[in-house]
Formats: C-alpha cells, sequence, structure tokens
C-alpha cells in the first residue's frame, strides 16, 4: 500500500450529510473483479446524465475542481455499505484525503487499506473549510505525522487518529504481512479451542 | 462473584488473540462468509502474495447479490456471468465450501448462515456486507467488512478491531397488534437518526424483544448498520437455542446440551453497565412508512410528509429528499401512489415474512398498474413455500413468485425499478438510486407491502382484515 505522510492539495467542496455508498459508487459497478478503474464512476448518478455525458450542474464536474485532490465533506460520510469500492472510487479518482465532521464506521476503515486518510474535524472547521472552497480556490496542507490541517493563511485545525492507523498509513504497510508475524499467536489460540 | 458483564464483553474477551498497547485487539473469527461481490479482489490478493485461505472450514460461500431470480441458467448480463464464474474458481482453488446458483442451500447470504445452523450464539461472524449485523440476533458479534477485510480473514482468520462501546437499546413494553419488528427498527432509526450506533455494538434488551420470534430479531438486527452500528445483538435465550437445535451445522447429542449451557449463560449479566442506553416504548409506534432517501427518513402511516420549512433538522437534506421522491411537503403517506412492490431481501424474505405476507392478500387482487414480486431469501424458503402453497397465494394475486436472491433490495441483477416510480419495499435501504437509478423507495413490513400491493397505495394495516379474520 502507498504510504501517507503529508499531503497539499486543491479543496473540493460537497456539503450534503449522510453520502452514503451508493452514492459514492452505484451497484452496477460492483460486478467488476479488478481493484482498479472505479475513479470515472464516482458519484456516477450525481456526476453523469441519462446518456452518459458529464452534468455541467453538478459541482464536482466544474473547472475550477477539476485538479481538486482533498474531499470536503458532510457529516456521516460513507454510511451504507461495506463495499471497498467506494474508497476505490475515490482514490482512483485522485482524491488522498477525505475531510468530514464524522464518518460511517466501515468506510473509515476500508480508507486505512487503500492510503486514503479519512481526517475528522469537529463540525465548526468543516464549515469553515466548505465556505472558503465555496467562495474560491482553497488549498490544504494535511500532515499526518503531527496530526494537523492547515493552510497558507495561518488557519489551522489539529485531529485525532489512534495510532495503529497512523503507523499503518505513514509506513504503508501491508496489514496480512503484519499479522502473520502472530501467527504462532493465532495457532496456540486454535488450539486451545479445539 | 465477578464484575457483571455485558454479552458484548463476554463474546469480544473469549475471542482477543493478542492485546498490547497502542495496538487494537486481534481478534478471532469463528465464521467467514463471502458472497460473489465483494471477495473477488480479496482471493485475487491471496494468489498475488502466495497466500493460502487458513482455515476453509470456517469459511462458506454463496451466491446472492446478482443472481437473477428468474431464467437461472442463462445470466444474460456478461459481467455479472464473469463475476459468479470467479467464485467458483476461486472457491474450487482455495478449498472453501459454495452454494452456487443451482445449489440447494443457496440463497442471501443472511439468511442462509441461520437456516444451516452455521451462526450459533457466541460466535464472531465476519462477511462482506454490512448487513451482517443479521446474525445478531442469536447473540453473536457479527459485522460487515470491506474486500481488504476480506482477504485479512481468508488469510490469518483474525482481524484488529479496536474493542467497542456497548449501547443498550432497550424496548419497553410491547408492540400493539398489526405492528411489526419491521416498524420498531424503522421507528428506532426515526427517533434517533441515522448514526447514533456509530462506533458501538447495540444490545436490543427489553419484553417486546423477548417476546420477537427469531426472525423478527433478525429483521430488528438486520437494521443496525442503518443506525450507524456495525454490529446489533440480542442475548440468547429458549427461542435461540430452539431454532439453532437439529439444523445441519449444530452440534449434536451432548455437544448440543453443552453448548446449549454456554450459550446461555453468554446472556448479559445482571447489573452490566453499557456505555450508552436509549430507550423508546414499544407500546407507540405505529406501522411505519418510509419517504425520504435515508432509513431515519420515516413516518407512521397515518402521517403526512413533513415540511421543510418548519422541520428544526437537516433542512436541505429534507428539501433534496422530497425533491427526488417527488413528493409535496405534507403530503398524506396513504396518498402516495405506487407502481411497484417488493418482498424479499435479508430483512424480510424469510418464511416468517412470506407467511404473513400472504396472509394478509389471499384471495384478493394486485392492484391495476402495480407491479408485484416476491422474492423467497434462500432456496430453502422457496421450496418450504410452495411445499404450503404460499406461492399460489401470491402468484393468483397477481405476484410474480422468484427464485432467491438480493434482487430488487439493490437492483444489482435485472430486477430494477424504474426512474421517477415508487415501490413499497421490505429492504433496508431507501438510499437515492439503490433499487434503480432515480427509483423512489419506501420501506414498509411485508404486511405493509401485501396490502399496498391490493390497495395500490399505502394503509393502516391496523385496520385491514387479513383473508383469515374476514367473515364471509
Amino acid at each position: 500500500m502507498e504510504a501517507f505522510v503529508r499531503h497539499s492539495g486543491l479543496v473540493y467542496p460537497l456539503n450534503r450529510a449522510n453520502i452514503d455508498t451508493d452514492q459514492i459508487i452505484p451497484k452496477q459497478f460492483l460486478k467488476r473483479i479488478e481493484r482498479k478503474g472505479f475513479g470515472k464512476f464516482l458519484f456516477y448518478n450525481w456526476r453523469y446524465d441519462d446518456d452518459g455525458n458529464l452534468r455541467d450542474d453538478f459541482s464536482l464536474n466544474y473547472p475550477e475542481y477539476q485538479d481538486a485532490s482533498v474531499l470536503v465533506a458532510g457529516e456521516n460520510f460513507g454510511c451504507g455499505s461495506s463495499r471497498e469500492h467506494a474508497p476505490w472510487a475515490i482514490q482512483d479518482y485522485g482524491f488522498r484525503v477525505v475531510i468530514a465532521p464524522s464518518f460511517a464506521d466501515i468506510f473509515y476503515s476500508n480508507c486505512f487499506k487503500n492510503g486514503i486518510l479519512p481526517v475528522q474535524l469537529k463540525g465548526e472547521e468543516v464549515s469553515q473549510i466548505m465556505d472558503r472552497a465555496e467562495g474560491g480556490e482553497c488549498y490544504l496542507s494535511i500532515d499526518l505525522v503531527d496530526q494537523i490541517v492547515f493552510d497558507g493563511t495561518g488557519w489551522s485545525a489539529t485531529f485525532e487518529i489512534d495510532e495503529y492507523h497512523k503507523n499503518m498509513l505513514l509506513n504503508g504497510w501491508d496489514e496480512i504481512s503484519v499479522t502473520l508475524t502472530y501467527d504462532d499467536a493465532i495457532s496456540a489460540f486454535e488450539n486451545q479451542q479445539s | 462473584m465477578s464484575q457483571p458483564e455485558t454479552i458484548i464483553e463476554k463474546i469480544w474477551n473469549k475471542h482477543v488473540v493478542h492485546q498490547e498497547e497502542g495496538k487494537p485487539d486481534l481478534l478471532y473469527i469463528d465464521l467467514h462468509l463471502v458472497h460473489e461481490v465483494t471477495s473477488p479482489q480479496a482471493f485475487e490478493g491471496l494468489r498475488m502474495n502466495s497466500r493460502k485461505v487458513r482455515r476453509p472450514d470456517l469459511t462458506f460461500a454463496t451466491m446472492d447479490h446478482n443472481v437473477p431470480t428468474i431464467h437461472r441458467n442463462v445470466i444474460k448480463d456478461a459481467v455479472s456471468k464473469k463475476q459468479m464464474e470467479t467464485l467458483e474458481e476461486n472457491c474450487e482453488e482455495f478449498g472453501v465450501s459454495l452454494a452456487d446458483i443451482h445449489h440447494p442451500d443457496q440463497g442471501i447470504v443472511h439468511i442462509i448462515g441461520p437456516e444451516l445452523g452455521l451462526t450459533q450464539p457466541g460466535k464472531t461472524i465476519v462477511c462482506g456486507d454490512s448487513h451482517t449485523s443479521t446474525h445478531g440476533a442469536f447473540g453473536a458479534i457479527a459485522f460487515g467488512i470491506g474486500t481488504s477485510e476480506v482477504e485479512h480473514v481468508l488469510s490469518t482468520q483474525t482481524l484488529w478491531q479496536a474493542p467497542p462501546k456497548t449501547m443498550q437499546v432497550k424496548v419497553n413494553g410491547n408492540l400493539g397488534t398489526g405492528v411489526t419488528a419491521k416498524d420498531l427498527i424503522l421507528a428506532i432509526i426515526a427517533k434517533f437518526g441515522v448514526r447514533f450506533g456509530s462506533g458501538y455494538i447495540m444490545e436490543y434488551t427489553g419484553e417486546a424483544i423477548r417476546e420477537m420470534s427469531m426472525e423478527e430479531r433478525m429483521t430488528v438486527c438486520n437494521m443496525s448498520i442503518e443506525a450507524g452500528a456495525r454490529a446489533g445483538l440480542i442475548s440468547p435465550d429458549e427461542k435461540t437455542v430452539q431454532f439453532v437445535e437439529g439444523r445441519r451445522h449444530a452440534p449434536k447429542g451432548e455437544e448440543f446440551e453443552k453448548a446449549k449451557k454456554e450459550w446461555l449463560a453468554l446472556a448479559t449479566d445482571e447489573g452490566a453497565v453499557y456505555d450508552s442506553t436509549v430507550e423508546i416504548n414499544a407500546d407507540e409506534i405505529e406501522p411505519q412508512v418510509s419517504w425520504g432517501t435515508n432509513p431515519s427518513q420515516c413516518v407512521p402511516v397515518s402521517a403526512s410528509v413533513p415540511d421543510p420549512e418548519t422541520v428544526t433538522d437537516d433542512e436541505d437534506g429534507v428539501r433534496r429528499a422530497l425533491e427526488y421522491m417527488g413528493l409535496e411537503p405534507n403530503q398524506p403517506i396513504e396518498s402516495i401512489e405506487l407502481q411497484h412492490v417488493f418482498i424479499g431481501s435479508c430483512t424480510n424474505a424469510r418464511l416468517a415474512d412470506l407467511r404473513k405476507a400472504a396472509r394478509m392478500i389471499e384471495g384478493r387482487k394486485v392492484h391495476e398498474g402495480i407491479r408485484a414480486m416476491v422474492v423467497p431469501g434462500s432456496f430453502a424458503v422457496k421450496q418450504e413455500a410452495e411445499t404450503e402453497g404460499l406461492d399460489r397465494i401470491f402468484t393468483e394475486a397477481g405476484f410474480e413468485w422468484r427464485s432467491a436472491g438480493c434482487s430488487m433490495c439493490l437492483g444489482m441483477n435485472d430486477d430494477i425499478v424504474p426512474p421517477g416510480e415508487h415501490c413499497a419495499s421490505t429492504s433496508n435501504r431507501n438510499f437515492e438510486g439503490r433499487q434503480g437509478n432515480g427509483a423512489r423507495t419506501h420501506l414498509v413490513s411485508p404486511e405493509m407491502a401485501a396490502v399496498a400491493a391490493v390497495e395500490g397505495h399505502f394503509v393502516d394495516v391496523r385496520n385491514y382484515t387479513s383473508a383469515a379474520e374476514r367473515v364471509i
């Protein structure tokens, strides 16, 4: 997995609460057996019209957000299904960071397996970013080591993250390789059960 | 005497393989259910790293999400076909048992687990599907995982999981006549919202829960994820034990007697403390219908759609939902015209659900202009229903009678609702586009769906005399 240490990029604001995984990636794209190539289907029903053309009234399609790599959204982002196709689509589209006041549990843990940093900030901090990004170009830097989000104007916000997930992302570790070093403990547990 | 514990702590502590400061617990997984949609990339990961499935004996696969429910021998969609073939090849290569599309054990993964006796109290159960919470009805810790975690469990039979916070969802009193388990869970989510369970494992307690059958308990636990909780469970009792006894994978003879004692001892101790408790009065709950685009957006059938001008929370969300659903503020729920009725899904496609729905429509006809469909949850449910003659009741009324699968709950196969049309659905999610692009879903109980099919719109099922009670 690609490591994540820090990232600076353009913010795309999507000011809606409860954005569910069916919106992030609709079911018709879950039939594929690959991990790659889901970016073009991200927010499919919002981004494209019935004929498959990009809609000009959905903000992700606006010219000013084309290079965005930091997605900022409302409460409970990623609620609904466990489909990892959701973070796959977000990552493949080009986002490295998702900032929201809260995340759904399964989506949150799925992000860490795919080199995406989910950043939980206070509601008012998210609103501040949202206002600025909706009003004009907004760039943010996100530093995982220091657990801080900041911009060039002196604005900053810190965030919490547990040590385990932090180390996993900082080092780009493959979790299974790490767990396999506990093979003896797993075998001992199994022997004691049987 | 030791400290009183919740069932959640008891099961969790029995499954910790390794614990250390600064890390989540390494949790052992007793049962891993697999389906065609969220597993191909996981098996591919194993292959790329020359890894094997550690415990094929604790892994069980089926096909449910994109299987056709009609003409099973001809799968028209080449991409779906490829995904199903990939599961067959993967199960063959890695030695995993598979109930494929023609197998008598085939069905929705959360329906066949309990049916086959794979689901048992005290187990840790995972599946690459968020409705894995269903199995919590047996007093198991059961939760949905992503594909990377599927690969992790296949390879190590464990997961790194932070110990959960515990929440008691206490249901006081009893549900009124004609009010169902589905109405209860919808009312809970309407009252407390779609994320109040986030970060928690919930235990449902109280008289109304104890009164419920195992099928009804499964309906409640199934929708825990719609409240944000990865898992929801119910302490085992005699009903739980009776349901499991005699099933194919259940312990037999003396082993069963021993297991039974252990299972009953898992129940939450008197005086155990939860991190959080919410309460709801069952006797105040009415039959529910969802009007919006998330499961908390529902009201009693006798009520009206809310007005964004007068709501106190998420005004924009309400406005957007009404626009998507094509509803007017203050429009009575009973006035919504329906075009589709779907009875199915891991929430409400067990035999008991089909019996209840059939009872409402026996001798009646589906309303003109409504397409109504029943999709049994498993091959076994379908067969038992046919033995009882339920299929005839449905088809004579004008319902389509299909083969088992997830079907119109998420429309991965051909069973979809066209844009702009309204569907009364016994499923679990009313998200935008869930049942088809532009589809307008209303979540309801099987009884409500059945009656809506006959009337063409929602009515209070409590005032609706079932065929059995009708005076001829």
